[in-house]
């Protein structure tokens, strides 16, 4: 009787270095046991108080939705401190590969490095098998990196948003390992602000330019009102010939392209003077 | 999070050639959430005096109102207005008599006052929570970017400007210094004290 394949029982990280990576150099960035541990005998206060000084990028909004006519992923730029504003140009749109999208909430390095090594192992795919890594396995790729690192303070909240054979996908990736697919899905502090914004517009047969209208109006609207999130919006558009950026607008200009009449919108109830 | 960052305030006052001005941004909110963008935080008290609150929303309407009430009992007790630098002495006692449960605001008073030889010089103060007086010639800042905010008014401003100049120079430091900072912007609302004239303009800004 053969024998059960139980290689993923095994530390995942590891085994996937073996099988994928043929150069020692690989194995460098795939493999989890190249990090090195603090040798301490409290590993979560030490963790706690290394947390403080890991740069995060709390505060941000993203979003993604799938409709007919393929994904929009729609996002802002801010980076905060604190109340203290970081940057306003931060790139939360991170380009796996020509079909593979990623968004940015949480920690920037864990984010920009896992995406990063994402797009690695989905080159290696493309080589092993010529064909593209689907949209699912990519995104269980991540999320199988992520759950084997549970519990050591990776901080990441993403969206794997591409198209594939199947068609448009769509799904939501974070560090405590879960992965949800969906039509639907924003990430972040002022997701909520999005949502309010998204669902209220959304329809699947949408044309593409009143969804990316859609993507960026939600993204606006949630910038106004989370102080944490702001400086341009960026949308992209990703359809069965791969990803495209459509839009990047600053904030300091949209708000008066949506209300020119500043005493009609309706935070400012009365003219100040 | 600090209680002088509950609802978030940027307050600058700056001083000028026979002239004063004094602003602030418009945004109210709770922590990180936006409630208004047409918030006061600049409180007229005569036609040469205005006084800024930063820090917590609901102390700065309560000293406000206070400071308001015991003006006129001054104006009924002494048939006049009350000059900048009384009023200043004023704030600080007040603002003492609560040391040991203090309101939560850092006040900024911006002035035109008359000197002996009939010209009118400004007067520029701000105070910590309790009351330490803390004069400037130059320029004073309040709220939740104050970094920023001096920042920008230690490389701008001059002396001696006339009104025009000085509302360009701390509107560009207003508009700039609350851009960093993530609890105050949302527009500004400037006010120029000249001895025959109050200027108040609204600023547009940006509203993220």
């Amino acid at each position: 009787m053969d024998r059960m394949d139980l290689s993923c029982l095994e530390s995942a990280p590891r085994s996937r270095a073996a099988e994928l990576c043929p150069a020692d150099l690989m194995s460098q960035s795939v493999s989890g046991s190249s990090f090195p541990l603090p040798q301490v005998q409290d590993m979560d206060a030490f963790q706690r108080d290394a947390m403080a000084y890991i740069k995060p990028n709390h505060g941000t909004t993203t979003l993604g939705f799938i409709f007919e006519h393929g994904v929009i992923v729609a996002v802002d730029s801010r980076a905060s401190s604190g109340t203290y504003i970081s940057s306003q140009t931060v790139k939360k749109v991170i380009e796996i590969n020509p079909f593979l999208l990623g968004t940015m909430a949480g920690g920037a390095a864990d984010c920009q490095f896992w995406q990063r090594n994402l797009g690695m192992r989905c080159r290696l795919y493309e080589l092993n098998n010529n064909r593209r890594i689907s949209v699912r396995a990519a995104s269980k790729l991540l999320a199988n990196t992520m759950f084997s690192y549970k519990g050591m303070g990776l901080s990441m909240g993403t969206m794997i948003a591409g198209y594939d054979p199947t068609g448009p996908a769509l799904w939501y990736v974070d560090s405590d390992g879960q992965r949800t697919s969906g039509k639907v899905f924003s990430v972040g502090s002022g997701s909520l602000y999005a949502y309010g914004v998204l669902d209220n517009g959304y329809k699947w047969d949408m044309a593409v330019e009143d969804a990316i209208e859609l993507g960026q109006r939600s993204i606006y609207h949630a910038t106004f009102r989370d102080a944490v999130s702001g400086g341009t919006v960026s949308v992209y558009h990703v359809t069965k010939d791969g990803w495209t950026k459509v839009r990047g607008v600053d904030v300091g200009q949209l708000h008066y392209k949506y209300y020119p009449e500043c005493d009609l919108h309706p935070c400012h109830g009365k003219p100040p003077i | 999070m600090s209680i002088f960052e509950y609802n978030g305030a940027a307050i600058i006052a700056m001083a000028g050639k026979n002239c004063v001005a004094i602003g602030s941004d418009l945004r109210f909110g709770v922590q990180f959430q936006t409630l208004a963008t047409d918030y006061q935080k600049i409180y007229k008290i005569h036609d040469h005096l205005y006084l800024g609150l930063a820090g917590l929303g609901t102390d700065a309407q309560t000293l406000s109102q206070r400071f308001v009430f015991k003006h006129n009992l001054y104006k009924l007790r002494e048939e006049r207005n009350i000059k900048p630098s009384t009023f200043g002495e004023m704030v600080s006692s007040t603002l003492y008599e609560k040391r040991f449960g203090p309101y939560f605001c850092s006040p900024v008073i911006a002035g035109l006052e008359e000197a002996k030889d009939g010209t009118w010089q400004p007067y520029l103060c701000g105070m910590d929570t309790i009351g330490a007086i803390e004069k400037a010639h130059d320029f004073m800042v309040a709220g939740t970017a104050p970094d920023s905010l001096s920042g920008m008014c230690e490389s701008t401003w001059k002396p001696d400007m006339e009104p025009d100049e000085l509302f360009e120079t701390l509107s560009q430091c207003l508009l700039s210094g609350v851009d960093r900072d993530a609890l105050s912007g949302w527009g500004g609302i400037v006010n120029v004290i000249t001895k025959d004239q109050v200027i108040t303009r609204t600023l547009k800004g940006r509203m993220d």
